[in-house]
Formats: C-alpha cells, structure tokens, sequence
C-alpha cells in the first residue's frame, strides 16, 4: 500500500471527545482543501494505538496532529521536531487502552524506523470532557494556521501542495460522511433528550469545590 | 472485619489500604484498592471505573445504518468488534439475512481481529508483566538460542547469532538514557521470575510479533476497504468480487488479494503454534508456584456464543456459549440476550439512578442517569477521593448480572465453556498444552486445577489466538469454494431503504470479543435510533457489587494474592491486565513525559 519514500500526514485523537478529536478534525479539514497526489497519505488514525505502526514503519516523513498537553493555554499551537517529539513505552499502565502514541513511535524506532522528519503539530485543548461534542471554537480557530503549517513542511519536502478544486474530501483513508464535523455537530441529541453531563466531579472541579 | 460474600468470597477490611490509580487525561478510568493483611497477601479488593459514558447520548435520533461507525470510534483497541456487534443489532431488529460470502468474510475479519488483539496483547501489554527487559541483556545468547530449540523446535529464528543482534538492539535502547523507551518499570521487583535468557527470548518475540502485526492488518485493508477504521455495512459487506478482475476495474476482491489474505492467514497460523503459544506455556512453567487470579472463573462463567459454522445457527457455534454455575461444568445453562430475565444491570452501588434499586433492569429497558454519592466512609474530598467507601456506590461501571449472578467473561470463561462442552479443537488444544506445562514445571496439574487462575486465563487467549488462526483458513476455503460456485454476493439490500422498516423494532447483536461477551440492544422508532445500549465484557468483569452483594470478577480475582511489595502493585497489574481491560480510549493526547500513567498510594 505504502512505499518507503511514503509522506504521512496523520491526524490522531477521539472525535467522540470534543477538543480530543483536533488531530481528526485538522487530517479532515486539510483533505478538504488540499490535494498532494502520489507519495502523501493523508489519514485519520483515530485512536488506534498499534494499529498504526505499520503505517508509521512505511514513512520516512511523519507530520502529526494531535491535541497536546503541555499545560499551555487553550488553543496554543506548538510545533514540535523530531527528536523532542515523545517517544517511550510504559510497563505501569493499566491497559492497552493507554497505549499512547509515544508508543507506538517507540515501537516503530524499536523496529529500526529511521525518520528524516518527524513533526508534531499540536493545539493544546480547551474542553476535552464533551462526550459527543466537537471543537471548541479557540480550538477550531487554530485550523487555517496549523494545516498552514503543514502545507509549509510538505513544500519543503519537496511536496507539491495544490488546493482542491471540487468540496467533497476524496481521500478514501478518511472516516465516512457520517462521522464528518458538520454532519456529527447537526446530528448531535439535543442536551434534553439526552443528558450529556455525566461525571459530577468534573462539574465540581470548575464550580466551587 | 471480615464479611462473607453472597458469591462465597472472604473480605477482610482491616489492613492497610493499597490504592492504584491510572493518571490519564480524562479523570482516570478504572481505579482498583486492595486491603492487604499483615503478610502482604490481598484480602478485600475494590475495582472502580472512574468515568461515565453512554453511547445514547451521541447515537439518539441517528441513523441505524450509521450506528456502526460511531461506535467503532469508541475505542481504538476494539474498534472492529464493535462495528460488528453493531451492523448485527441492526439486521436482528430487522430482520435482515446477509449472504454466505458476506457471512464469511465477516467472520474472518472478527477473527483476524481476535487473532491481532490477543498477540499485542500479550507482548505489547501483558508479557511486561513476567517478562523483564533490562533483565534479557544479562542472557547468554547461546543459552537462549538453546531454549528456543527446546521450546519450539519448529520456529526458524532460533541462531546465537540472532538473539545477540536482538541483545544488541536492545542494549541500544536502554542506554539511550533512563532505560530508555523502558523507563516506566518495577524490574528489580522480585516478582519477576524468569532468567535472563527467558527475558531474551520472549523481547525478541515481542519485536517479531510487532514486526508481523504490518502483515496481518492487510486483511482488514483488504476486506474492510481501508486500516485504520475497516468499513461495515448493514446488510453485508462494502465489497464487491470479482475474481478475474484487477484492481484498476474497480473491483477490490480479486484473486491475487485473496491470496494474499490466505498467505497472511496462514503466517498467522504458524507463528501463534510456533511463537506466541510455545511462549506463554513456556514463561508460565518458570511461574508454577503463581497460580493466583481465578477469583470467579472458578465458579461462574458466561459468554453468548460465536462463529456458527451455519449462519444463524447456534447450535452450530465453534465457541458455544452459556453459562457455568458454582464449579459445574457438567451443567451449561443456555444465554438468551434477548431474554428480559436473564441479563440485567443493577446500580445500587453504581453511580446511577433507577426508580427501585433492588432490581436490575434488562438493556432494551436501561435507564442511564448519573447520580454521583460516595459512601459515608470515603476519605478526601469528591473531587480527589483517596479512599473509596465501597458499602455506598462507588463506580461508573454498572453490575451486569445473569439471572443474578456474577460471572467472569473473556477467553479464559469461552475456552471454559467449550471444554466443558467437549469441543474436539479445544479439548485437544487444552490438554496437549496442559501436558506440556506440567513436563517443563514437573506438575501434574489438571484443567480444573490450572485454567481458573491469571496463567490460565493468559492461556486461554493464546489458544482461542491459535483456534481463531485454524478457523479462519476453513473460512477462506468455502468463501473460494462458494465464489468458485457461482456465488457473488456480498449484501442483501432488500431492506437497507427505511420505507421498508416497520415503525418501531428492536434488536441485539453479540459478538465474543477479544475481552469476552460483547453485546448491543437497539430500540429504532421511525427509522431511527430511539435507544442503543452497549454491555460491554470489562462491565461484567470490572462490575461493582450488585444488591445481593456479589462481587465481580476482577475484584474476585485478586483476592488471597500474596504481594512481594505492596508500594509496587506487579501482581495487582498482572492479574487485572490477565483480563485485558477495556477502558475508554481518548488517552491519545500526548504529554511531555509518561511517568504518571499509575499512581501508586499505601495507606
């Protein structure tokens, strides 16, 4: 399916989960607008921890968005490079549902995965506690800058980056319309028929206690 | 103060409080105290899910024929198993018959899956858990190479040479810094038991198992259009056949990407007879003295049933379901999903609201309304509880019950099951491995004896890893066999348009997932979701205690564990990881470094 000469552009997170869902959201987002031909896969990796590996083993450029957490404020953009980009394995967590993308980097560079380029386009997330919810407008400002970002990085890899000219995302790597932003935010339960705010302690924490 | 369970668990409540907490970004997921007594050994356990979730919320007022692929964003490790549980509920709700190619190709994708999760499992997760990596790089290579040829003799990459290549490598790794990438350890914890020439062996494993897993995904691509997120569809499959076809033509099921499939099933086949399988018999002789964890598998064991031989036939099922009481595997009581008396949710010590309690209710009927009390015992504050009250509610995961009782699910309560049912592939499966434990421990342990315990339970997914690999190249055969006949259909859309629904229908999918029984109920009300409840295997194995009392599987499971140091909990790990949880995946966001993914408290 890939080469070794393989550009991906990958976009990882839980679209389920609000500000979570940014990496999806943003991979979305820059196949709607821009075509980049042979050699680009563009791709909504979800949250599919090892799954991922032997697309990322296939690469020799990786260009990532994700939601971060590096304590910034809400809808900060923070690019990170190669070697800063985390990467490690943990024998402490409790399930395989933990396995974060750190891992799977690990993983990969276990595996012998040279990278030339490795860039982490992250926005650090304002609510990530929606379940069923979208981007959070600070978050889903950020786009035009951090696809701007990418389309930068893929031209000087020597990408060439052309805008689209029809609307519809061609890309088949991408998730199905149903799961699209504008037809997941219009085909949301209103908050009365179904209650959305589950864990009181969440609310606690931003109220008084 | 010593309490008997009504299920005939001993709980005492008097030592020290142990407290493990995984820090992950959305509040923590499952959270699990023991008590541990004067010598260390668990005497009460107290497992807790930490975070609220209902697919009504996102699914009410969809599209039926959507459900499947929000769902199969739920979670990043279950993502197939989900979608297909899903595309089920829908067609039993409507009564909807897929094709035999259709069937097929759907029953390999689920096994390919269950075949995939188990192995990154086991290496990726659970082997962490007995093996230890830094301990390997003290391995002589020509002693493990030994060790490989006596374990499985038919495995190639078994050269001095290349376990010292696999040492090397490793060597990389944990010098480049903290131990590197291996960082997040407890590896001079006595608990750890191999020699270092075990270690060896089982890490070059682990980097084979990885390597493979890029093999294996390609049926998914194939079958399922794309990786990640393969594509369903209610009705049938999203692909067309076309076996003189290529791929120019538009037809994506051709024959050179069939053999492809069979090339990769049969790889499969034989790295887990000759890798995974050989390993785990072989690292659980060196732990022949650990036979903790059974807790409920002992006793009570459930699961629906899976991979009829003849679609929609039960009694053709290669993993029969049912259910295990008390010990007795000379009496399978039947499951039926769809009965309101048999699975039913109680709350009563769960963070919910129902009108009585002291009732469960069936989940066509489930009512999810948070009500979030802590018992009047709990110490901290509601926001940071440090210890949980488990006399008043104390979890967002809900206390599935069959007929009232607690049951264990996953492979260890399926391989139960088909022993006890006298399936010839598992019998055989389970007594030849059997054999060859107690030759390298010297014991003479008996299936009874062996599988309730946290090896049996990692067993058990490495056989039903080994039975799914057998199935699924008998799959392939009739799937060519019934091309081959003339038969090109993959979806029967006589119904996929709503004007053809009756006004309202329900319906339940199950599906014997990687962690044990899955199951969906719908309620579809003018051609769309009206309810869509999902009882998912780490509900029943992680479920609080229920009116009666009964405590659930991981709880059970952990009880009379001894500890080596309590301050570092590898055998609560060991056992609760036996299960392969399910927590809710959306622990993608990335942070600067990963040392809090558990805290660790001693009270």
């Amino acid at each position: 399916m890939n080469s070794a000469n393989q550009i991906l552009v990958l976009g990882i997170g839980n679209l389920l989960w609000a500000d979570e869902g940014f990496g999806v959201r943003a991979v979305e987002e820059f196949d709607r607008r821009y075509a980049c031909g042979d050699g680009v896969t563009v791709m909504d990796g979800g949250t599919q921890g090892m799954y991922l590996l032997p697309h990322i083993q296939d690469c020799r450029a990786l260009i990532i968005f994700d939601a971060i957490d590096y304590g910034l404020d809400p809808g900060t953009v923070r690019l990170i490079e190669d070697k800063d980009v985390p990467a490690f394995m943990s024998a402490k967590k409790m399930s395989l549902h933990q396995t974060g993308f750190q891992e799977v980097l690990a993983s990969a560079l276990l595996l012998g995965w040279e990278p030339e380029r490795v860039v982490l386009i992250g926005v650090q997330p304002e609510e990530i506690e929606d379940y069923g919810g979208s981007l959070r407008p600070v978050v889903a400002a950020t786009l035009d800058r951090v696809i701007a970002i990418a389309v930068a990085e893929l031209t000087r890899l020597g990408v060439k980056v052309a805008p689209r000219d029809g609307h519809a995302p061609v890309t088949p790597g991408l998730g199905p319309d149903p799961l699209h932003r504008k037809a997941y935010e219009e085909g949301r339960p209103s908050e009365t028929e179904a209650y959305r705010k589950g864990d009181i302690r969440v609310l606690a924490l931003r109220g008084a206690e | 103060m010593t309490i008997q369970t009504a299920n005939g668990f001993s709980l005492d409540t008097s030592g020290k409080r142990i407290v493990v907490d995984p820090v992950t970004r959305i509040e923590g997921h499952m959270r699990c105290e023991v008590n541990v007594d004067s010598n260390n050994v668990i005497r009460n356990a107290v497992s807790t899910g930490t975070m609220w979730r209902g697919l009504e919320v996102i699914l009410k007022g969809r599209d039926p024929r959507d459900a499947w692929a929000f769902v199969e964003r739920i979670c990043g490790v279950c993502t197939g198993c989900h979608a297909l549980t899903s595309v089920r509920a829908v067609e039993n709700a409507l009564d909807i018959k897929i094709p035999l190619n259709a069937y097929l190709i759907r029953e390999i994708m689920a096994k390919t899956l269950q075949w995939h999760d188990h192995v990154v499992h086991f290496y990726h997760l659970h082997a962490l858990d007995w093996v230890n990596p830094v301990n390997a790089l003290k391995a002589d290579p020509k002693a493990t190479s030994e060790l490989q040829q006596m374990v499985s003799p038919s495995h190639p990459m078994s050269s001095p040479g290349y376990f010292r290549d696999i040492q090397n490598r490793l060597k990389k790794f944990v010098e480049s810094g903290q131990l590197g990438i291996f960082k997040n350890g407890y590896w001079d914890n006595p608990a750890y038991k191999l020699p270092p020439e075990g270690d060896l062996m089982a890490v070059a494993h682990y980097l084979e198992a990885l390597d493979f897993q890029k093999e294996i995904v390609k049926v998914h691509t194939i079958f399922g259009g794309k990786n990640p997120h393969p594509n369903y569809m209610v009705g049938g499959v999203p692909c067309a056949i076309n076996l003189d076809g290529d791929l120019a033509a538009g037809a994506p099921l051709n024959m050179e990407r069939l053999n492809l499939v069979h090339r990769r099933l049969k790889e499969a086949y034989e790295f887990s007879k000759n890798v995974y399988l050989p390993d785990v018999i072989a690292i659980a002789s060196f732990y022949k003295n650990w036979l903790h964890g059974g807790g409920l598998a002992a006793t009570n064991v459930m699961d629906y049933g899976d991979y009829a031989r003849t679609p929609y036939d039960k009694s053709t099922d290669q993993l029969p379901g049912g259910v295990i009481l008390g010990g007795n595997w000379d009496e399978v009581h039947p499951v039926d999903p769809a009965d309101p008396t048999q699975v039913q949710e109680f709350v009563q010590h769960s963070w919910y609201k129902y009108p009585d309690e002291a009732k469960g209710l069936h989940p066509w009927d489930g009512i999810t309304e948070p009500n979030f009390v802590l018992g009047p015992n709990f110490k901290g504050t509601k926001t940071a509880i440090q210890e949980l009250d488990e006399s008043g509610k104390y979890s967002w995961i809900k206390s599935p019950r069959w007929r009232g009782h607690a049951v264990e699910v996953g492979p260890l309560a399926r391989y139960i099951l088909a022993y006890a049912q006298g399936v010839p592939f598992v019998k055989d499966q389970v007594d030849s491995s059997l054999a060859a434990f107690n030759q390298l421990a010297g014991t003479k342990l008996t299936a009874k004896q062996a599988l309730p315990s946290t090896i049996g339970r990692t067993l058990a997914r490495a056989l039903e890893a080994h039975y799914c690999a057998a199935m699924m190249l008998e799959d392939f055969d009739r799937l060519i066999a019934n091309i081959k006949a003339g038969d090109r259909s993959t979806a029967n859309v006589a119904k996929w348009d709503p004007a053809t629904w009756p006004k309202e229908a329900k319906g339940v999918g199950t599906v014997a997932a990687p962690r044990g029984a899955l199951g969906h109920w719908i309620k579809i009300k003018d051609g769309k979701i009206e309810n869509y409840q999902c009882v998912v295997p780490t509900t029943w194995n992680g479920s609080p205690r229920d009116p009666a009392g009964n405590i659930g599987a991981f709880e059970a499971s952990l009880l009379n564990t001894p500890m080596e140091r309590p301050e570092e909990p590898v055998e609560i790990l060991r056992t609760l990881h036996s299960f392969d949880p399910c927590l809710a995946c959306s622990t993608h966001v990335m942070s600067e470094d990963g040392q809090d993914l558990a805290t660790v408290t001693v009270r």
